[in-house]
């Protein structure tokens, strides 16, 4: 048990066996990605009944809710993998936890815009100190801290290190905001509509979200391994395998036209 | 072989903190210039938004505890640079003392010494501010169990950008967001007392995070400490 | 046990910055070994130090003390060590006895007198009491170094001594590194000063010539 474990963790420490791994993936992440986006879409806009208090604007939910979920996910991956590089020194979780941070705030950019634009027909304003809305907000903050912070270092291996130690502060830290956001909220406006309160949904509605939302997982798993072997080209340029990787693709691209000039 | 003798961790922590102190004690600036920001950022208030009773009285706690939050982040930026340049941070990591408890030392000074001065002139400001006199006490307790906190958390911060040559932005925008609960509590506990509602409840979550984050901080600066040097 | 060496290093890679400085270094220093490292400027004289000591991390191989793998930070080694780096890690607000008192509390203890004692040996007796701001930079080097006159730690691991030392100060030094040796301790040190004058050197070339690792 324990060597398949240590076998498991030397192999995902090695940046060529992750490439290789993750181009077999990366086809079939993008095909499941696309068919539930583009599926859930067309259910969820055409097909799924109109709320009977909010109309047709509701229907935003279908990209608020997964983007909001994925926001605070990706924050959770960005932490377990802080952990796993602070305990373990793996040079992949680190390209990993580099790879994730701005996919994390874009989805929680996403999910502020679709908030503020789903408060237009509800409350009438673009934005509302609503607690859903302020957390989300923070959230962002603690993104563009780590990914100021990766940014500002230069060695890759310390700042990863750094940002990780960051991310597993603001893990800790998410809770107690998020609490502290909710207390202060119900202090200041006690009534009205809040985004948390979901009326109980009927399948036929809960069934394009469930679409939707697996559709963004698989966005995300792809982008962030797309950005990961995008980074382990760079960090990994001067050893064998990535130069021999990209001898050989030139190679086989000119090849043919030389021919046809000659 | 020589046989080594350690002194002992308590020897070695009391002579980091009256090293702390005395250079706290020669560098008086270091404590000077926070409090002179706190006093001016209250002061701006009044001047952006107006002088009248009726306005500042609701937002005096907001701003007492805005100012004492960016004070203390100012206060902080310089906490470990001079140790990183001068080399001292580099022989801290070498003694044979964990590092987590010396740094406590040092972080626990650095509180005394710039968090009790502002502690004792928040009153001032709250009451130029029109705080009514009974929150001022529950304006002073939210402090003292709401500074360690602000310390603590942003000496995580300031140990992950000692190596950098510029953070003052940097620093903010990593700390400050880790800020957010403290100042709820602690405005809502001011707010509380001004209106003669019991404040017991927001202090309980001061205490709450105080302890949760006096557990945990002393390891996330120490190791913290140690990627920055290390590297 | 004499066989088993001090420290041993095996197999050990530096990379900095996407440089390769060294590769698979691996040397065994025994008790009442001098050592000094050699090379041309940025061949890894200085990293190679601050990985001894644990202070930068390193990409490839092992350390061992006393027969054991070493991690960084670890007690049982960094209580016989005594590092002096580029920088002297002095306080300019403190006091060169308050400064020296420091480490010593810090490490094995020392009083006042001994404190005092090392410092005048080292050409500071005029200057015990005067802030270390108005010392020149290679005064308060000397502070720093007035610790090896009080260390009793097993391995000295010392950054470029003799800069800014005076030729009396130089020969004295060398004097309380042999005896240091003499004693069944250890030293590795770089230095730009020829070192021919202490007995049973070994020498360390980075750099060029990696043939000339004194292997076990």
């Amino acid at each position: 048990m324990k060597d398949t474990l240590l076998r498991w963790f030397h192999k995902w420490g090695s940046p060529k066996w992750f490439y290789d791994l993750s181009g077999r993936w990366m086809p079939w992440l993008a095909g499941l990605s696309l068919i539930c986006l583009l599926v859930g879409s067309i259910w969820a806009l055409a097909f799924a009944p109109m709320d009977y208090q909010q109309g047709n604007s509701f229907r935003i939910i279908y990209l608020h809710v997964p983007a909001a979920i994925l926001a605070q996910s990706a924050y959770m991956l960005l932490a377990i993998l802080g952990v796993i590089t602070l305990v373990w020194r793996m040079k992949m979780t680190e390209i990993l936890a580099t790879a994730c941070a701005p996919i994390g705030a874009s989805m929680t950019f996403l999910a502020l815009v679709t908030g503020s634009l789903w408060g237009v027909p509800t409350w009438g304003t673009w934005w509302i100190w609503d607690a859903r809305l302020t957390s989300m907000l923070v959230l962002l903050f603690l993104y563009l801290g780590i990914m100021a912070l990766q940014d500002a270092i230069r060695d890759p291996s310390s700042a990863a290190r750094a940002s990780a130690i960051l991310a597993i502060v603001g893990v800790i830290n998410i809770p107690i905001i998020k609490y502290s956001v909710e207390w202060w909220y119900t202090l200041h406006q006690p009534a009205t509509f809040k985004l948390t309160e979901k009326p109980a949904m009927p399948m036929e509605m809960w069934l394009p979200l469930l679409m939707m939302l697996i559709g963004f997982y698989a966005f995300f798993a792809w982008s962030l391994l797309l950005r990961a072997r995008h980074q382990v080209l760079i960090r990994e340029q001067k050893t064998r395998w990535v130069t021999q990787l990209l001898d050989a693709k030139p190679a086989t691209k000119s090849d043919p036209s030389e021919s046809a000039k000659s | 072989m020589h046989k080594t003798n350690t002194t002992s961790l308590a020897q070695a922590v009391g002579v980091c903190i009256r090293r702390e102190f005395l250079l706290l004690v020669r560098r008086p600036s270091d404590l000077l210039n926070p409090l002179l920001f706190f006093a001016l950022v209250s002061l701006l208030f009044p001047l952006g938004i107006s002088p009248t009773e009726a306005i500042l009285q609701p937002v005096a706690s907001g701003v007492v505890w805005v100012a004492a939050l960016l004070a203390t982040l100012l206060s902080l930026d310089s906490l470990f640079r001079q140790d990183l340049l001068d080399g001292s941070l580099e022989q801290l990591l070498l003694t044979p003392h964990p590092l987590s408890v010396l740094v406590m030392a040092k972080v626990g000074v650095h509180w005394l010494m710039t968090a009790i001065p502002l502690i004792l002139m928040a009153p001032v400001l709250g009451a130029m501010l029109y705080l009514p006199t009974q929150a001022q006490g529950v304006l002073m307790l939210a402090l003292l169990l709401g500074t360690p906190v602000l310390i603590l958390v942003g000496a995580i911060g300031a140990a992950l950008t000692v190596s950098l040559r510029k953070t003052g932005v940097l620093l903010t925008l990593m700390v400050l967001p880790l800020y957010i609960p403290v100042l709820i509590f602690g405005t809502s506990a001011v707010h509380a007392a001004a209106q003669d509602l019991p404040a017991d409840g927001q202090l309980a979550f001061l205490g709450a995070i105080l302890s949760l984050t006096l557990v945990l901080a002393p390891l996330g600066i120490s190791a913290a400490l140690k990627v920055s040097v290390r590297q | 046990m004499p066989n088993t060496p001090l420290l041993s290093v095996r197999q050990l890679s530096c990379e900095r910055e996407d440089r390769l400085l060294f590769t698979h270094l691996a040397f065994d220093l025994q008790a009442g070994d001098i050592l000094q490292i050699k090379g041309p400027n940025g061949s890894g004289k200085t990293s190679l130090l601050r990985i001894l000591a644990g202070l930068l991390p390193y990409a490839e191989g092992e350390l061992y003390w006393q027969g054991e793998a070493l991690h960084p930070g670890e007690p049982s080694f960094l209580s016989q060590l005594l590092f002096i780096g580029h920088a002297p890690g002095i306080k300019a607000e403190l006091t060169p006895i308050e400064n020296l008192l420091w480490y010593q509390d810090m490490h094995q203890g020392a009083d006042q007198h001994a404190v005092i004692q090392a410092l005048t040996r080292i050409g500071l007796g005029q200057f015990l009491d005067v802030p270390a701001y108005s010392l020149s930079a290679g005064q308060q080097r000397r502070i720093a170094l007035a610790r090896i006159y009080l260390s009793a730690h097993t391995l000295w691991i010392l950054d470029e001594p003799f800069t800014a030392i005076d030729v009396q100060g130089v020969a004295d030094l060398e004097q309380c590194i042999q005896a240091h040796a003499a004693q069944g301790g250890s030293v590795i040190l770089t230095s730009h000063h020829a070192l021919d004058t202490l007995a049973g050197l070994k020498v360390l070339t980075l750099g060029q010539a990696m043939e000339e690792v004194p292997h076990a």
